[in-house]
Order: structure tokens, then sequence, then C-alpha cells
């Protein structure tokens, strides 16, 4: 253990600050992730609109959120408009603001395509058996998308997760930086403090996501007709 | 700001260098990995499949750190160049082998029955049959992870590259034109992924012609 560097995780409250530092970044996903699947799902019906306007605006959107990194989204935000427009930002309100800019763009893409993916003999024949039309949304039309979009939004959620391990670049101390700052309080003492820290880190990701992705696959395959 | 411009264009050309070289990796991960999934090669295919989970469910920021900072402590290092690339490509060469996976098996198996009593050696089957149709079914997946994949490479100057990342955060610390700075960070991630995303959507459209069936 001691060549591996990971008893320097046992030492004092360190595994249990690694922890919250987990939290911290477990806690900002989920508030954009919350955040992105309201606005998404209002984007998504907003896209099917087939009005030019929304067209050209909603394009224009998703191709700057599929071209810019996330990570040049946080620099603009963070560094760009504190600077610009003066007023004071902190790093966990500039992530929630990106994350969520960039989730509503995923999740509207994924409500569209779900809406627009029912074949529209589905509206007609349920017309044809005389439902009104809040009938038909909700019997027929609600129950497919949510089959075809909850699975993805899980997916989403662990992408969330994924992409949030960038706010350490602008300064928030998550599961990295508490990472960062054992191993170097314990450079003497467990020199080999990077390779034990780094790898449980490693596995801290895998834990709390690979669950979540396990969850999406089962649900999509449960649910694919 | 001019001053400033070769030191954007060489951090550029950098990214792209490295990025390129990821992809590229990543590729041939993803085929290897595809197919000893596709032919369910034992032993070899749950070595695949550990790979694909671990590396699919955690960020590359985090498998930088891993690759740059840990593995030295057991005594291999690496010059950064080579860790982002690597990085990039074990990345990459978990989402290419689902897409590629998951294009393979979305063709039906009567396909490659019907060429297998038609006479067609396996290998013909497989070449003319099956990959034709797994190609034209994973390509947008495939463009989706290049795209991404570059878009990663912002992740770099974490393990001390002299990315555009780098690059601006250095100037921004240096002469406090932080407007300036990431107007050309944006141009410049601009000019490496536009191309990319273009010619990505041009090729998804003509491939959609091909698809089969319905």
């Amino acid at each position: 253990m001691q060549a591996l560097g990971i008893d320097a995780l046992f030492r004092g409250s360190n595994f249990l600050r690694l922890l919250g530092g987990l939290g911290v970044t477990l806690e900002l996903s989920l508030i954009s992730v919350i955040f992105s699947i309201l606005l998404g799902i209002i984007f998504g019906v907003i896209m099917t609109f087939k009005n030019p306007v929304v067209k050209v605006l909603s394009r224009i959107y998703l191709e700057i959120v599929r071209i810019m990194p996330q990570m040049v989204l946080l620099f603009v935000v963070f560094f760009g408009t504190t600077r610009l427009f003066g007023w004071n930002l902190s790093a966990e309100a500039a992530c929630v603001i990106v994350f969520t800019f960039w989730g509503t763009a995923e999740m509207g893409d994924l409500v569209r395509g779900a809406v627009t993916a029912i074949p529209k003999h589905q509206y007609e024949s349920s017309y044809a058996l005389g439902m009104s039309k809040a009938q038909t949304y909700y019997h027929i039309i609600v129950p497919q998308t949510l089959r075809r979009l909850i699975p993805l939004s899980i997916n989403l959620v662990t992408r969330m997760i994924k992409t949030t391990s960038l706010v350490m670049m602008i300064g928030v101390v998550e599961v990295l930086k508490v990472s960062q700052q054992i191993i170097e309080a314990n450079r003497m003492t467990s020199p080999n403090g990077a390779f034990g820290i780094y790898a449980v880190v490693f596995l801290l990701y895998f834990i709390a996501c690979w669950p979540i992705s396990l969850l999406a696959g089962h649900l999509e395959k449960k649910w694919s007709n | 700001m001019q001053e400033y411009l070769p030191l954007f264009a060489d951090a550029m050309l950098l990214t792209l260098f490295i990025g390129w070289i990821g992809v590229i990796i990543s590729v041939v991960l993803g085929l290897i990995a595809a197919f000893i999934q596709y032919f369910k090669i034992p032993v070899l295919r749950q070595i695949i499949k550990v790979y694909i989970e671990l590396f699919r469910n955690t960020p590359l920021l985090i498998q930088l750190f891993f690759l740059y900072f840990a593995l030295p402590k057991i005594g291999l290092s690496m010059s950064p160049q080579v860790c982002g690339a690597l990085g990039l490509g074990l990345l990459g060469g978990s989402y290419m082998a689902e897409a590629f996976r998951s294009g393979l098996e979305s063709v039906d198996k009567i396909q490659s029955e019907s060429a297998l009593s038609l006479g067609m050696t396996k290998f013909q089957a497989l070449r003319y049959i099956i990959l034709p149709q797994a190609i034209s079914t994973s390509m947008p997946a495939f463009v989706a992870n290049i795209i991404f994949l570059l878009k990663e490479t912002s992740v770099f100057s974490a393990i001390s590259l002299m990315d555009l990342m780098f690059t601006a955060k250095d100037l921004i610390g240096l002469y406090y034109k932080t407007a300036e700075c990431l107007v050309m960070l944006v141009v410049f991630y601009l000019i490496i992924l536009l191309p990319v995303s273009i010619v990505g959507s041009i090729i998804e459209r003509r491939l959609r012609y091909a698809s089969f069936g319905d």
C-alpha cells in the first residue's frame, strides 16, 4: 500500500474530504441537469414548430453548442462576461449557467428527435378512433415519446457528471482539486500519493457513472419494441 | 493583438495535430474492439468490455491526470504530447467501438445468411453486404464522436500542453486582455471545428441515400 500511495487516503479525514469533493461535482451536475431537462423540454417542443425564424435561431444555438468546447464556454462566461459587464459571478454559478446552456441544447435535440420520430399515422389512427386532441397526446403520443426519451435523458446525466469535471479549471474545489491538495500535503510521507489518489478518483467517477449508464441501457433495451 | 496571432496559430496546430492523432488511434482501437465484440472472441471480448465501460464512464480530464501524474509514480512516464494523444485515443476508442458495434449489429442476421447461401465466402459477405450497411448506419455516431473528441482537446491545457486554452489563459494572465483573448479562442476553435461539422453533415446527407430497406 505504501508504494502505491493509497495510505495517504486514510490519513486524517482525507477520504471524507475526497467524497465531499465528489459531492460538489454531483451537486453541480444535478442542478444543471434539472435545469437542462426542464428548459430542454420547452426548447425541444419549440423546435418542432415550423416557423422559419424559430428554425434558424434554434439551428444557430444548436450549432454553437455542438462546436464550442464546454471549456471555452466556461472561460467566456467566467472570465469574459464578468470583465465585460463588471458583475461578480461565482465559479459555481458560472458552471451552472454554462452546463445548463449546453444541456438545454442537448436535451432539446433529444426531445425534438423523440417527438418527430412518432409516425404520423399514430396521430391519424387515434383521431380516427374518435379521440380528442388532448386524449391523443395524453394516451398515445406522450407515453411513446417518454419511452424513447427517458433512457436518453438518463444518459445525459452521466455526460453531465463527466463534463462537470472541467469546473476544476476555473477554480471550483471539487474532487480533483481536493485530490491535488491531498497529494501535495502528503508529498513527504507518501511520495507515490499521486498514483493511489488519482486511481481512486478514477474509480470514484466510474462508480458514480456506471450504474446510471447501466440503468439507461437496461431501460432502452426494455422499452425498444 | 496582432503579435499574439502566431502564438494562437502555433497552439491551433498543436491542438489539431494531437487531436487528429488521437482520432486516428481511437478509430483503430474502436474498429479492433468492435470486431472482437462482433465475432465474440472469448476472453478478449471480456477485456474489451471492461475497457469500454471504464473509459466511457470517466471524464477525459481524470484519464489524463492518471496518465500524466499517476503513471510516472510506477515508472511509466510519458511526455504531455504522448499522454494527450493516448488519452484521447483511449477515450475515443471506447466511444468509436460502441458506434461501430451498433452499426454492425444493426445489420440483420438474414443479410449475412442470404449472402452465404448465395455462395459468397465469409469475407465476401462481410466486404460487400455487411460492412456497407454497417458503415452507413454508424456514420452519424462516427461524425459526432470526431467532433466530440476534437472538442475534448480543450482539456489538454491541464497537463501543460501549450494548446489554445493554455495560450489564452496565459495571455489573459500576462496582459489582462480578457475580451480579445477569449474572442481569439472562440474564433480559433471555430476554425478547427466548423469545417469538420460541415463536412460531417454533407457525408451524413449523402449516406442517407444509401440506407437500405425503408
